[in-house]
């Protein structure tokens, strides 16, 4: 007789991305770089040029992608053998805020990662042809679990142009290249202000790909929670253009 | 004690000495479960089971499988059971399904004080929240000692194979 024990999670998260074509987790090693804005507007620019696209904000404790996407958490996602990400704006979007409200959400390493293989294992996400995930900021756990748990993935590391945001980037771009090709990971600019190639400078050092600057945009803080506001806004403008270099 | 729960305050983290509360706990979902339209989401976790022994015992058509449930996710014994049966029975493996179901203990990690699941009272809303995501359970509940949020929980939290058995 022969005898196994462990966590059944693990076994079926292959199944339940088997039908994602592509899965494009946004990162940075920074805070307040725009990750989350960004991960919105992108999925819902794919989105826009018809493909089908789903949203995952594995911001554990600090979930913030419904606010900008203003989804509504008055109610549970539907279940059907698993649970569905409901649609907003074209885009099915998960997260663990559907559960936890506007609480405080205060975890430790080891519950982080039980939450991400939870969600991880009981999502259905259906047919994708992208699945975007806004990470939190540093290189921890939600990091990690992206690296470790999802076979194949394209980093969008979103960087901007101060030498703080610089040397922390640079980080997290040893550590993909270490573990993605680097055809496979891509650097954005996100606040850019002038003409400086600070940032296309350090994609080309590592040889990763470069898509480009979104410009600072004063006004779409104003849009958030509105997602026809937010389609008129120059960051997502600008992001489309990000989008089409991503199809 | 009351806190936030999709913007409006709710009952949820009153420690209670009694124990009937959380019995309503695991009755929850479609308990006639066979030809709804809508199914709960132990059917993924009945998923996860049937694929973690199909990759650990992947030409075995005879298996036992012990699973550990612990009583913070309160999965219902009956859907889960029902849901990997009929997995492993399209797939032509014959399956005798044990469940445990172990009590939930949590400790604070500022006071070290330990206390059960049993003891506290949850809202219906909450406990669906808990249901589906365990950890949850940190934006609804307090140390009853010192009120700090920073606890674990040190037994009973979801679903672990804890055996897999075949020849």
């Amino acid at each position: 007789m022969m005898v196994a024990q462990g966590d059944p999670r693990l076994a079926v998260i292959g199944r339940r991305l088997a039908r994602v074509a592509r899965v494009v987790p946004v990162m940075s090693s920074k805070g307040g770089v725009g990750k989350t804005l960004l991960s919105c507007l992108l999925a819902l620019a794919l989105s826009e040029r018809g493909a089908r696209v789903g949203l995952l904000d594995l911001d554990v404790t600090n979930p913030t992608a419904h606010v900008v996407l203003g989804a509504d958490l008055s109610k549970f996602p539907e279940e059907d053998r698993g649970v569905v990400p409901p649609l907003i704006g074209g885009v099915k979007f998960m997260s663990v805020a559907y559960y936890s409200g506007e609480n405080p959400l205060p975890l430790r390493g080891w519950e982080i990662d039980n939450v991400v293989r939870e969600v991880l294992a009981v999502t259905i996400w259906g047919d994708l042809d992208f699945l975007v995930i806004d990470t939190p900021p540093g290189i921890g756990d939600e990091v990690l679990d992206v690296l470790s748990y999802f076979p194949k993935h394209e980093p969008l590391v979103v960087a901007t142009p101060s030498p703080l945001t610089v040397t922390s980037v640079r980080r997290l771009l040893k550590l993909l290249t270490e573990a993605v090709k680097g055809e496979l990971i891509r650097v954005v600019e996100n606040m850019a202000r002038d003409n400086s190639s600070i940032i296309a400078d350090l994609a080309r050092k590592f040889r990763v790909g470069f898509l480009g600057k979104v410009r600072f945009d004063e006004g779409v803080d104003r849009a958030v929670g509105d997602i026809d506001a937010l389609r008129e806004s120059r960051m997502y403008r600008d992001v489309s253009m990000i989008a089409e270099k991503l199809l | 004690m009351t806190t936030q729960f999709r913007g409006r305050y709710v009952d949820s983290v009153v420690p209670v000495t009694t124990t009937a509360s959380v019995r309503s706990f695991k009755m929850r979902g479609d308990a006639k479960y066979s030809g709804v339209a809508r199914v709960v989401h132990e059917w993924a976790l009945a998923e996860a089971i049937a694929d973690y022994v199909f990759k650990t015992a992947p030409s075995a058509k005879r298996v036992r499988v012990t699973v550990r449930l612990g009583e913070l996710q309160a999965v219902d014994e009956g859907i889960l059971e029902f849901a990997l049966r009929e997995i492993m029975k399209s797939e032509g493996i014959e399956c005798e399904v044990v469940l445990k179901r172990e009590d939930c203990v949590l400790k604070c990690r500022k006071c070290g004080y330990e206390w059960l699941l049993k003891e506290v009272e949850f809202g219906e809303e909450v406990r669906e929240a808990i249901h589906f995501v365990p950890e949850v359970v940190h934006s609804y509940l307090k140390c009853p000692k010192c009120g700090s949020r920073d606890f674990e929980v040190i037994k009973g939290r979801g679903v672990w194979v804890e055996e897999v058995s075949w020849e």
